[in-house]
């Protein structure tokens, strides 16, 4: 991704339209529809992890760099340790309920 | 805020007014010993403001023999008092304290600093490296994990210890039912250490990932930098989760809050969850390094490239995953419910198919080579057996119904000694064993060592091995007596007297030491085994800076290559250029101790104390933030003159290995 000596960063505007569209997507289900609480919640909610995880990619510059493996190594096994330990403990304290 | 000057010592027990004699006398001792052979200013420069991986490596060595003797002591208490019924060593009161004072240093204290202390030495000269990536912060890892085992340490003496478990399980643990000040001991003193070990964790991550030489490539990488790669992210995915944990435990038990109380909305079973979702990677952090030593040792004195490397590497990266997804083995018995405890008993079981590859490649690399039965070696060997007993009863454990018979009885308690005596401690001698002469530049004595060897390995089945049927029997763990009609007599007896055994064979490895550094000798080759990776091709002791020139590597097991093709070992002297290396710095030191000061305090619940000392670590934090000293150069002049010192000297390679 050497957009910076390319001229036009197509990606960098490619992921900001998709943002957009990704944060208004979220507004119209929250705001025009009328879903139960639980359905928008649930949408919203994985709108903002699709819109995160592209922003890593598209704005923070994951795969760049001479490590972009380990980062995003490192970036799974974060997210996995964290899914893990808080989504486990949930279920695990609720007695599996 | 209240002085409790009445719980401050604690009196009116013999055996602890001894030790108080005994703590004091020593501190008197080794102040007179230093002043009177003027070594304040040797010790000052050359240790306490060090910040070479070597020296901070061996200082965490020499924490991890004290704590050894310490912890082993707890162990010795425990094995007299129950070695015959209704014993009258240990009141019931002070078995609690023994035990969770026992599981505490071993694991935290004696372990970790072990492992931690050979990975400070080995894993920066094994990748070719001339330090770690942070080596101030290093010092202040060391330095905090010295700080919080000598809080810990102290609370036997000064305030009472900790009695509610190494677990500290709550509602026990917290103020309501453990209103002394002991169990603050256990939040803050593991706190302070827990940090020291997360920063080591980040550390070498950033160490392994950016500073191995020219082209070791990940997978050209000796197997004990691998394991001490992994464990390093293990370290840096479950600790916070600790730090977290006794921040809470300290919020409740100091400032009245009710995270894991009874009452108040608090839930108590919370601390367990948290406290395993740390414990258990905890194991395997300790255990992974104990296998990349193995590995080592195994390979080079089977004269034999490890078998199965791949296997080996995708193994343990196996394991950094799946030691995050079976803490709930540890609460089986909670009652989560039939789909909680299945997942889990499925995950624990699982694990035992990597452990299972590892077994395999190491029986595999024996196979058809020519095996020296170095003690090093005998190390090695004895841990296969023994492992495989702890592991096999690991597998029983994991079944969660079958496990509401096994839980808090003895049998889990020979279950994991079983696992973490062949797992680390067993690896902790190999290691020193092999490594003694890179670090000192003497080889520990053979004979001793097997005299060592032989005496630990009977003792410690013998100890172990009755615990499995006294457990099957009935007899629970944490119980500081059991009557004659129990029957448990016989073998809890058998089981004390291994444990004499045990640590007369630990006393022979002091004396080892001992002899050694008197005795041995000096003269040796840099590469005494014969050995296959990096670290032997330099000298021993190894020098300062390392390596004269970093060597190019180019294969597995690089230096075993470089001498059979006879590449890449010399180099012409105007090959040398001006090394850059690190300045010493005393501020890690004084940090620590101001951390220590702080948590004494915070202890004793004296919190506006505390938070004044805690100013102190603000302030050391900002004096680094503006610190410019970016280290020195080495001359090229007097690298030549220690190159020449060591490189042009016969000594025999293999004259000292029988
Ligand atoms: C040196 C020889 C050792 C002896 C004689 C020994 C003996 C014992 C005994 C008798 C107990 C308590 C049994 C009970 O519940 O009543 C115990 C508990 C324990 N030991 Fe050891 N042990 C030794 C080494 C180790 C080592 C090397 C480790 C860890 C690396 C370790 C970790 C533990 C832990 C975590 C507990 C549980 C403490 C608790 O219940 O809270 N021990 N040991
Ligand atoms: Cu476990």
């Amino acid at each position: 991704m050497d957009n910076h000596s390319k001229g036009f960063p197509k990606s960098q505007v490619f992921g900001f339209v998709l943002s957009l569209v990704l944060t208004f997507a979220a507004l119209f289900v929250a705001l025009k529809t009328s879903l139960s609480f639980n359905t928008i919640i649930w949408i919203i909610g994985t709108l903002a992890i699709v819109q995160a995880g592209l922003q890593l990619f598209m704005f923070m510059h994951l795969k760049e760099g001479e490590d972009g493996n380990s980062q995003t190594i490192n970036v799974i096994y974060g997210v996995f340790i964290a899914v893990v330990t808080v989504a486990g403990s949930i279920w695990v304290m609720s007695f599996g309920m | 805020m209240g002085i409790k000057w009445d719980r401050f010592f604690i009196t009116g027990d013999p055996l602890i007014l001894g030790s108080q004699i005994a703590i004091l006398l020593t501190m008197i001792g080794i102040v007179v010993l230093v002043s009177y052979l003027k070594k304040w200013k040797w010790l000052w420069t050359e240790w306490l403001t060090t910040v070479d991986h070597k020296r901070i490596g061996i200082m965490y060595i020499l924490v991890g023999v004290l704590m050894f003797f310490r912890g082993g002591i707890d162990g010795l208490l425990m094995k007299a008092q129950t070695a015959t019924p209704d014993g009258q060593l240990l009141d019931a009161q002070h078995y609690n304290e023994v035990f969770t004072t026992h599981g505490v240093v071993m694991i935290l204290f004696m372990a970790m600093p072990f492992l931690i202390g050979i990975m400070n030495v080995i894993v920066p000269l094994q990748i070719g490296a001339r330090d770690v990536a942070f080596p101030q912060l290093n010092a202040l890892s060391f330095w905090l994990t010295f700080s919080g085992a000598m809080l810990f340490n102290i609370s036997f003496v000064i305030g009472g210890s900790p009695d509610a478990g190494w677990t500290a399980y709550f509602p026990l643990a917290g103020k309501e039912f453990s209103p002394g000040i002991g169990n603050n001991f256990y939040a803050v003193a593991i706190q302070i250490a827990g940090i020291g070990t997360l920063m080591t964790g980040i550390n070498f991550i950033v160490t392994i990932l950016k500073m191995r030489a020219k082209g070791m490539t990940l997978m050209k990488m000796p197997m004990f930098s691998w394991t001490s790669f992994v464990t390093s992210i293990i370290i840096a995915a479950s600790f916070p989760i600790l730090t977290v944990a006794l921040a809470l435990m300290t919020f409740d038990r100091i400032f009245g809050t009710h995270f894991f109380t009874l009452s108040g909305g608090g839930m108590d079973m919370m601390w367990v969850n948290l406290f395993w979702l740390w414990g258990h990677p905890e194991v395997y952090i300790v255990v992974l390094p104990a296998f990349g030593m193995f590995s080592e040792v195994i390979s080079t004195f089977s004269r034999k490239t490890l078998f199965g490397y791949k296997s080996m590497v995708g193994s343990i990266v196996g394991i950094a995953i799946l030691s995050m997804l079976v803490w709930v083995h540890h609460f089986f018995t909670m009652g989560a419910g039939p789909g909680v405890n299945s997942i889990f008993s499925i995950t624990t079981m699982m694990i035992a198919i990597p452990t299972g590859v590892k077994m395999f490649n190491w029986l595999f690399t024996m196979r058809k080579g020519r095996i020296q039965f170095t003690t090093a070696m005998l190390w090695a060997l004895a841990f296969v057996p023994c492992f495989l007993i702890g592991g096999i009863t690991g597998v029983m454990l994991a079944m969660g119904a079958a496990d509401y018979q096994y839980h808090n009885t003895l049998f889990l308690v020979a279950h994991f000694h079983y696992v973490l005596i062949p797992g680390v401690v067993f690896a902790v001698f190999a290691g020193l064993y092999y490594w003694w002469p890179k670090m000192f530049g003497h080889m520990l004595n053979e004979k001793l060592g097997k005299l060592h060897f032989w005496l630990f390995v009977i003792g410690f089945n013998m100890t172990f091995m009755p615990m499995f049927f006294l457990g099957l029997n009935g007899a629970v763990r944490r119980a500081y007596t059991y009557s004659a009609e129990s029957g448990f007599g016989p073998l809890m007896l058998v089981s004390a007297i291994g444990a004499g055994i045990l640590a007369i064979g630990f006393a022979f490895f002091c004396y080892n030491i001992y002899w050694s550094a008197r005795y041995a000798d000096r003269n040796i080759s840099s590469d005494p085994w014969d050995a296959r990776t990096l670290e032997w091709a330099t000298a021993s002791p190894v020098q300062f800076y390392n390596f004269a020139k970093i060597p190019e590597v180019t294969s597995l097991d690089a230096f075993w290559y470089m001498k059979k093709k006879n590449k890449g070992l010399k180099f012409s002297n105007d090959e040398l250029e001006e090394i850059h290396m690190p300045s010493n710095s005393g501020l890690p030191f004084i940090m620590s101790i101001v951390f220590g000061i702080s948590g004494f305090l915070l202890v004793f619940e004296w919190k506006i104390a505390a938070l004044v000392a805690a100013l102190g670590i603000l302030i050391c934090l900002a004096i680094r933030s503006f610190d410019y000293n970016d280290g020195y150069h080495v001359p090229v002049d007097e690298i030549k003159e220690i190159e020449y010192g060591w490189q042009n000297k016969e000594k025999g390679v293999e004259k000292h290995v029988n």
